[in-house]
């Protein structure tokens, strides 16, 4: 489904991805684990079309496109969904016109029929029921006034609404407890299915019990250092990143 | 003929369509004001108060007055384009601020409430116009002198202390000519006396091929506990030019919200004072100005905290794209005697553009010292961040930029009490964002 070639990309001219490869086939899940800086949130960012970040060099093929040739919505609507680590505030914008606007908007393209507001509002309550957030939060503005794990969790709604079929999770975990990370975790695990990918981007190991990844990579210095399964994800919650960084050392 | 001695000559035209009406009191008082526009000038940018809004290209031109033009006549239907509909209210129609009997509508009102047309009611009623007209506003310049001097119609709504006119007033100033470039020069008194409450929708609409000066004076005299709301919302032509002068008193306990939405002309100048007579009173400014191409947006707004106990609100905002200029001066003075006074004031603006400019001067001048007042002012660009998290949930970029613009405007448009008013307004925001028309049917 997405075939990373040595993507290479910078930020303020500043080199963060150093030659990424990295293929991900449907139904898998991937999780990308590095120290801060590494240039996790980066590829996140490059592969949904941020364009404060620049490509210099690479390919990347999302559903046998070129991904680097779309802007963002083009993306969102051939199905690429990113839950933003920092997602943003609308004030004056609902969730409900927010998330019916997007997900007409991927309709069309996909040559499908506009939903009936009756039809986008009962699929909207029936996700929200499933993440247990609260009807009222449909009218509200949106992120506006949401508590960190509130906003996290609106990021899984909407992942729900548009049914991407690949999904960045950006540091989904950072400021959650342990409940909310439970009822985020589970909002993906009730999505997960054979046609759709996840590649999980985070700092710790603790979302990965609740996620459970198929194929772990260790980014360091805007390289895929070291790849594994889901115990090498243990292995690093244990020893650090500093055994990994010495190997590297050595080979090169 | 510079466009001065066109004003002065063409006075004596007018006078002459006037029959026994130049015998009444106010057309002493226009005979006055033309004196005074005789001995003083358009405002320069030498003066402080116009130093951002160069008017020479209005002085420039020599606009006809409406009386003595070529009358252009709207069928209803026509009109019924401009109209804010779906809102339960009186109408009042003005072309080129001549008052239109057969487009108007005014329903029935609570017993003793006055509303209608200046011109009319100073021949039936002058009595309860003199004791109003004029009593506020001084001319401090030349447009406002213009403006008397042809002051032949406009809106009056008199409200008799207690009286609660519960629909709202919609008067739609409509300013079209056929192929002459006309001068209209509405002259609007709102009266609200003790314990009454009023709102009127001022609906400022251009037709025309041809550039027009719209030159508007409105006195509003909010009593006692009275509550009085003007809705002003003015989407005219890129060749508009509009003057308005707005100049309220308020007496103890009472509430002047006062929302002005522009959508620009060529030159569109707002000044909105009101002065303070009287503990307790509120005051609330929210503007919204939104203009692109190369529109001009000068408001100047003004409380004077003259007594004690009293607070002041404002909330200006502006989108601006293009070439387009805007000017906010928010003047707030507290007076010694006005302790304990509340005074807020924000402008924000967007610039969407880089040619795109804004001057903005909070001008607060505080003599009590047992006040709370506050100012900011922001100028900024959309938040690219915010614009890729919409895109990135498959929403087009102009579509991510108008909802993020959209969302800046809501602070302003959510104060709006009218709801179908409000809504049609964000109709006319998304219009002017995307350079189409919204259906309202």
């Amino acid at each position: 489904m997405l075939s990373i070639k040595n993507l290479q990309a910078t930020v303020d001219g500043k080199e963060i991805l150093n030659g990424i490869n990295l293929e991900i086939k449907a139904g898998e899940i991937h999780a990308i684990m590095g120290p801060n800086g590494s240039g996790k949130s980066t590829l996140a960012n490059v592969l949904t079309g941020n364009k404060s970040y620049e490509v210099t060099n690479g390919e990347v093929s999302f559903v046998d496109k070129d991904l680097l040739e779309m802007n963002p919505e083009t993306r969102a609507r051939e199905g690429m969904f990113l839950a933003f680590q920092y997602p943003i505030e609308i004030p004056g914008v609902s969730n409900a016109t927010f998330l019916k606007t997007a997900l007409n908007e991927v309709r069309k393209y996909k040559g499908l029929e506009e939903l009936t507001p009756k039809q986008f509002l009962d699929m909207l309550k029936e996700k929200a029921k499933a993440l247990g957030m609260d009807e009222s939060m449909i009218s509200r503005y949106v992120n506006v006034g949401f508590s960190g794990g509130e906003k996290k969790r609106n990021e899984i709604l909407q992942m729900l609404m548009l049914q991407p079929k690949f999904v960045l999770l950006d540091e989904t975990d950072s400021g959650l407890d342990i409940d909310a990370l439970k009822i985020v975790s589970n909002g993906v695990n009730i999505y997960k299915n054979p046609n759709t990918a996840f590649l999980v981007v985070t700092h710790y190991q603790r979302l990965l019990n609740y996620i459970v990844p198929d194929y772990v990579h260790v980014l360091y210095k805007g390289r895929i250092i070291k790849s594994g399964t889901k115990e090498l994800a243990l292995e690093l919650e244990e020893r650090g990143y500093d055994w990994l960084v010495a190997e590297q050392a050595e080979v090169v | 003929m510079n466009s001065k001695d066109f004003y002065i000559d063409s006075f004596k035209k007018f006078e002459s369509k006037l029959n026994g009406e130049s015998k009444l009191f106010i057309h002493q008082l226009r005979k006055e004001a033309l004196k005074q526009f005789e001995t003083s000038n358009f405002p320069t940018q030498k003066n402080e108060e116009w130093k951002y809004t160069d008017v020479s290209p209005i002085v420039r031109q020599s606009f006809i007055p409406a009386v003595n033009a070529v009358q252009v006549s709207f069928s209803k239907e026509e009109v019924g384009k401009y109209l804010f509909k779906d809102v339960d209210c009186h109408l009042l129609v003005f072309i080129n601020g001549l008052f239109s009997e057969e487009l108007s509508l005014i329903n029935e009102l609570p017993k003793g409430v006055v509303v209608g047309n200046l011109r009319n009611l100073s021949k039936e009623n002058p009595g309860s116009i003199e004791k109003y007209f004029g009593k506020l506003s001084k001319i401090e310049n030349s447009f406002n002198s213009l403006n008397a001097a042809y002051s032949v119609d406009g809106l009056v709504a008199i409200v008799p202390d207690g009286k609660i006119v519960e629909k709202p007033i919609q008067v739609l100033y409509l300013n079209s000519s056929a192929n002459e470039e006309v001068l209209s020069s509405p002259r609007n008194l709102i009266v609200a006396g003790k314990n009454s409450q009023v709102s009127v929708i001022a609906n400022y609409r251009g037709v025309s091929d041809k550039s027009y000066l719209s030159n508007n004076v409105t006195e509003v005299f909010v009593d006692e506990y009275a509550v009085v709301s003007v809705y002003k919302i003015q989407n005219e032509l890129d060749e508009a030019y509009h003057i308005e002068k707005v100049q309220a008193k308020q007496g103890k306990n009472s509430v002047f919200n006062h929302y002005n939405i522009a959508f620009g002309g060529a030159i569109v100048r707002n000044d909105i004072n009101a002065v303070h007579n009287g503990e307790n009173i509120e005051t609330h400014y929210y503007g919204l100005y939104m203009i692109n191409g190369k529109q001009h947006v000068d408001n100047h707004t003004f409380v004077d905290h003259a007594k004690p106990n009293c607070m002041s609100n404002e909330l200006y905002k502006g989108i601006l794209d293009e070439n387009a200029r805007g000017v906010f001066n928010g003047k707030i003075i507290v007076r010694q005697d006005a302790q304990k006074t509340n005074a807020y004031q924000q402008n924000k603006t967007i610039l969407l553009s880089k040619s795109a400019t804004i001057d903005t001067k909070p001008q607060l001048e505080i003599f009590a010292d047992d006040v709370k007042c506050s100012h900011g002012a922001t100028v900024g660009h959309l938040d690219e961040v915010s614009e890729f998290y919409i895109r990135s949930r498959g929403v087009p970029q102009e579509l991510a930029k108008s909802m993020l613009i959209r969302a800046f405007a809501n602070d302003v448009i959510e104060t709006i009490k009218i709801e179908p008013l409000k809504e049609q307004i964000n109709h006319m925001i998304f219009e002017h964002l995307h350079k189409i028309e919204v259906n309202n049917e």
